[in-house]
Parts: structure tokens; sequence; C-alpha cells
């Protein structure tokens, strides 16, 4: 697999800022890959570049290998899919889709063969003339898509595409892009913010926060091995735990409860150990708990009933945690004011910077 | 049971605030009326009504110096209003779509033209005019003299800032994405502007050019001071004709002028208020 995006040691600075901060990444052909963070983080600045409206202070920046960072808009293989879509509002449908191709001074008769193509793709063939301002949310998104793989790029770019959309639709946009992604073949480079969005479409996954690329890796990676407390945090619910490291198998809770981890700094270090709530368990003080599992007793504080599931938090010398826990037969349901024993996978503790 | 909505007695506060709105029209548009009426009249003096008549109409179009005038206001009004609309529409652009060295500055010169008081302009533009000229008879042996070029340049000069004014804010509303969105669609920076800025500017680049327009025919005081032997606009000729005495011809012409200033900023509100922007009944699919 080529790649079809390199960066090398980007950086942009605004003013004396850093808006992106010495960024290293490769991405492959027909990947779909996925740039998260918070607003600010830097993600829609580093797709602004690949796109060229913004030129990196410095670093290199290749599309196929060929060098790009300096080039303008109009000379680079790719196209972007706008968060507010910016359709051209003068314009009908298919005069919004074939713009890119009249500008490529494409034969008459092939823009009229290739926008059909691509309306027929994202279903809009029956509003080819309407004017742009007539269409739904929905409608304008599949219009910018169009207007964007009409022009068959190497590399398809899409800024918080669906962020203006209402939740079902969003939900039907993301199996939509993910099908459409497959079919086509063509590289996606998607900015979000959202983490769920990230998790169900993305071959790989680039977190990055104050203008740095933290952690890059597939979605499961990023969930269950986060590599840093910022990425631990952000995806998904956590239970950050305060701790030092006793050796290369377990590290004592700020409780003084020695746990089961692989760690990898130098015994004695301060660190957090961070394990999601739907990998803790709780047991009564009458049941057995497995003794290969991670065992912290504490006091049941709040119990938050979700329908399918019930959150509790247990108070315990370590911090409270919070766990998650199944609604269905075979799950014990435990009252407020319980002491119970939350306990977990030695497999499942990731430990972190503290 | 029907509610009857809006049936009640007026307050005093109310009959007041209506008898004021009724004067103000009244205290506008009074003089104008009885100018119209006054265009009408058959009589040699202006304040003697005799009887309806179309005959200072007529001579407005037989005079040789109205025509003479008219003829010159509408050569100066066509060269200022092009070359400011196309000057003004460039500094708008420059203003809203870059960051330079000195923009705030820059923006806040650009009013001037509007803020000054248009004697001082006049003055101003005179002794330009007069030193730039006596400079260059000294170093290239050229000296151009008042006249058209003068009155146009002037017009030029203010002009500029009502289209940057009016295009900016037209600009203003538009999304500078849309922008980057036909760069990204492989437009060059003039195909960009020409398929996508323009097209979505346009209403407010045509209001400022009838603003121009406008402006320009109207002009009195700078055109006065920077016009030349036989380059008298009409504005400036009907000013002349007042110092003379008033004749009902003066009626007539500007009963005219009017005419044509009101046609033209009719048009140009038409063209702002974009028939685009209305809100079109969504369609379902």
């Amino acid at each position: 697999m080529s790649d079809a995006v390199t960066l090398q040691g980007v950086s942009k600075v605004f003013g004396d800022v850093y808006a992106v901060r010495d960024l290293d990444l490769a991405i492959g052909d027909g990947e779909f890959f996925s740039l998260l963070g918070p607003s600010g983080c830097g993600k829609t600045t580093t797709l602004r570049m690949i796109a060229g409206f913004e030129f990196p202070t410095q670093g290199s920046l290749r599309l196929h290998g060929v060098e790009m960072a300096l080039q303008p808009p109009n000379q680079r293989p790719v196209n972007t899919v706008f968060q507010s879509y910016a359709l051209f509002p003068h314009m009908t449908v298919e005069e919004n889709v074939g713009f890119g191709l009249r500008m490529k001074k494409v034969a008459g008769a092939e823009i009229v063969e290739r926008v059909r193509r691509a309306l027929d793709m994202v279903q809009l063939t029956h509003r080819a003339t309407a004017s742009s301002k007539q269409l739904s949310g929905g409608q304008q998104q599949r219009v910018a898509l169009a207007r964007a793989l009409v022009n068959e790029p190497e590399v398809l770019l899409l800024d918080e595409p669906l962020g203006a959309l209402d939740l079902k639709l969003r939900q039907a946009m993301q199996t939509e892009l993910k099908d459409l992604q497959e079919r086509v073949g063509i590289t996606f480079i998607y900015v979000t913010h959202d983490q769920e969005e990230a998790l169900t479409m993305s071959d790989r996954i680039g977190v990055m926060n104050e203008g740095r690329l933290l952690q890059v890796g597939t979605p499961q990676d990023i969930y269950e091995q986060p590599t840093s407390r910022f990425v631990a945090g952000f995806i998904g619910e956590i239970n950050l735990l305060p701790a030092t490291i006793v050796d290369h198998e377990s590290v004592r809770l700020a409780g003084g409860r020695l746990v089961a981890a692989t760690t990898g700094a130098a015994a004695g270090s301060e660190v957090t150990v961070a394990v999601r709530p739907e990998r803790l368990s709780l047991f009564g003080l009458g049941e057995t708990v497995p003794a290969r599992l991670n065992a912290v007793r504490g006091r049941i504080v709040r119990r938050v009933y979700f329908g399918d599931v019930f959150y509790y938090d247990v108070d315990t010398p370590d911090g409270v945690i919070e766990v998650k826990e199944e609604n269905r037969p075979g799950v014990a349901l435990h009252e407020i004011g319980e002491e119970a024993v939350v306990a977990w996978d030695p497999a499942a503790t990731t430990v972190v910077e503290s | 049971m029907s509610v009857t909505a809006g049936i009640r007695p007026k307050s005093p506060a109310e009959r007041l605030l209506a008898t004021n709105s009724w004067l103000v029209f009244a205290f506008f548009y009074a003089p104008i009326l009885v100018l119209v009426v006054f265009s009408f009249n058959a009589n040699d003096n202006v304040g003697i009504w005799t009887e309806p008549s179309l005959r200072w109409y007529r001579e407005v179009f037989q005079d040789q110096a109205v025509l003479n005038a008219l003829k010159n206001s509408l050569i100066v009004a066509a060269i200022s209003t092009v070359a400011s609309t196309i000057l003004g529409t460039m500094a708008a652009l420059a203003l809203e779509r870059f960051r330079f060295r000195g923009q705030k500055f820059y923006d806040g010169l650009l009013y001037l033209p509007i803020i000054i008081p248009e004697v001082t302009m006049a003055v101003m533009l005179l002794l330009f005019f007069a030193q730039g000229f006596q400079w260059l008879d000294s170093t290239i042996g050229w000296s151009p003299t008042f006249g058209l070029g003068t009155i146009s340049l002037s017009h030029i000069a203010f002009n500029i800032s009502f289209v940057t004014v009016v295009v900016r804010a037209r600009l203003g509303q538009m999304d500078p994405r849309l922008e980057e969105a036909a760069a990204d669609l492989y437009a060059s920076r003039w195909q960009a502007f020409r398929r996508v800025t323009l097209p979505l500017i346009m209403p407010g680049v045509l209001g400022g050019a009838l603003l121009a327009l406008t402006l320009s025919l109207d002009d009195v005081v700078i055109t006065n001071f920077v016009a030349g032997p036989g380059s008298t606009t009409l504005p400036v000729y009907v000013f002349g004709l007042v110092r003379r005495g008033v004749t009902p011809l003066i009626n007539a012409v500007s009963v005219v002028m009017l005419v044509a200033s009101m046609i033209l900023v009719a048009v140009s509100f038409g063209f702002q208020r974009d028939p685009k922007s209305r809100v079109e009944p969504s369609s379902r699919s």
C-alpha cells in the first residue's frame, strides 16, 4: 500500500502560536483516516494544509510522493467537502457538481455524463436542476460530496461534514459515507471532534491535541490501548486513578492497593491507571472474586439507570470509580450504600503518564 | 364569538405621533410638490400661476446651453461611474479578503471623502490640480487645463468611497469558503472571482455603480470648483441660472433631474435587495 499523503515535520505558526507542531503522518492509499480532537487542536489546520488553503510554516507535504506543500489548491489532486458545504448559491445542483470539471476544461459531453453518474451515486438525480438553496441539509451534504467526488480526486478531505445535520440523519450519513468510500476506493481524510464518528467509520484514527499528533492507530488501538492520559480521557468514558509503579507487572494505587498491570516506566514513577467502566464488574461481599482479577473494595454512592445499562459510582480509598453494568438477567443489581468489590482483568488496565 | 382586534380608542400620544409623521412628510415633499406643479405653469413669472402648459419642458429640450450641460453631465457621469465602480470594487475586495500592512489606515482614509465637508474636498482638489498642472508644465512641458477631465477625476475620487462601502457590505455577507471551494475545484484566482465572487456580489456592484452615477449627476460644489470654460454640467448650470433670477425653465430642468435621480435610486435599491435572498418555499422530496 503506497502512501497517498505524507507529512514530515509539518508545523504551522499563526503569529506566534503553533496551530500544528512538528507533525509526522503517513496516510495509506484507499484508507479512511480520521483526525480526531477537540476544537482548536490543529486538526482543521492540518486538513487545510493538505487542501492548500494554508501553507505549512515548515515541513514537507507529499501527495503520492509529489511535494505539494506550497502548491495552490487548484494545482492539487485533492477535493474538499466543507463543513458548511459551501455550495455555490447562484448555481443549480448540476452546475455545482460540474464546476470542477468545467474548470479542468473537460469536454462538454463528458461533463454531462460524469455529473449524471455522480448525482446517481448520491441519489440526487431527480434534483439536478434545482437551485442549490432549495435543498435540505442532507441533500446539500450529498451535493457537496458529489461535487468533490466527480473530479475523481486522489484524496477526499472532509471537514466535519456531518456537524450541521441532526442526529438521525448523521447516523444514516455515517453508514452512507463509509459505504461510498469502500465503493470508490478513494483515500478519505475525515476531520471530526465526534469520537463515535471516528470510531465507527475509520480504518485508522489520529488523535490531536494542542497542535500535536498524540497517537495514531486503529479504532481498537486508540480505544483499548491509549498511550497518553489525554487520548484515554478524550475517547469514551474512563476511570483515571493515580498510582505509582512498583515493578514491570504491578502498580500501587493511591489507596495503597497493589494491582497487576503491564508497565514501562521506572519503578517509583507517578502514573495514571486507566480502566474503562464497561471493563469493571461489581461483586457483592459474599461472592468470590477470581484471584487473577484486580480488585478494589468500596461503597456504592450512586446508581444511574440508562435503560440498557446501570452506572454505579463506587467510593474506594483509591478514588471514586465508575462502573458500567449491563441490565440483563444474570447481572446482579446492587443498592446505594452497599459495600462491594470492583474487579477487572489486568489486561484491561492501561498505564499512562500521570 | 369573534375577537375584535385593533379597534380601540387612540391615545393622545398616538395621535401626536401620527400628526408628527404627517408634518415630517409635508416638510419633505411640499416644496417638491410646489416645484413640480409650477414647472407646468405657462407664465413667465415663477410665482404667478396662469394655466397649465408644457412650454418650459419644450424650452428645456431646445435650449442649447441646457443640452450642452446635460451632455457634459452624462459624459462625466459615465466615465466616473465606470472607473469608480472598478476601483471601488477592487478596494472592497482588498479590504475584505486580504490582510496587509497599513490596512486599518487605508480603511480609514477610504471613508474620508464621505466624512469631510464637500467644500473642503472641492478646495483641496482645486489646489491639487492647480499645483499639479504647474508642476507638469515645468517638468515635462505639458499644461493640461480644467475641464471635463478634472471633473471626472474629482467625481471618481469621491465615488470610490461610496462604491467601496456598498460593495463591502455585500462581500461581508458572502461566505469566504465559497472562494476556497472554487479554488479547491481547480479554479484560478481570476476564474474564482469571475465565476463565483462577482456573480454573488453583483447586486452590490450594480448598487454602488448607480449610487456613483446619481452622486456624479447631482454634484454641484466640487464640480463648480474644478470645472473649466465650456465644461459646465447640468446641476452647475442650474445653479448659475438661479443666481441670475429664477425662471420657470429651472423648475422644468429640476423636475427632469429629480425624476432621473429618483429612478436611479429606486433601481439601486432594487439591486441591493437581492431577489434571490427572499425566503423560497422549501421543496420536499
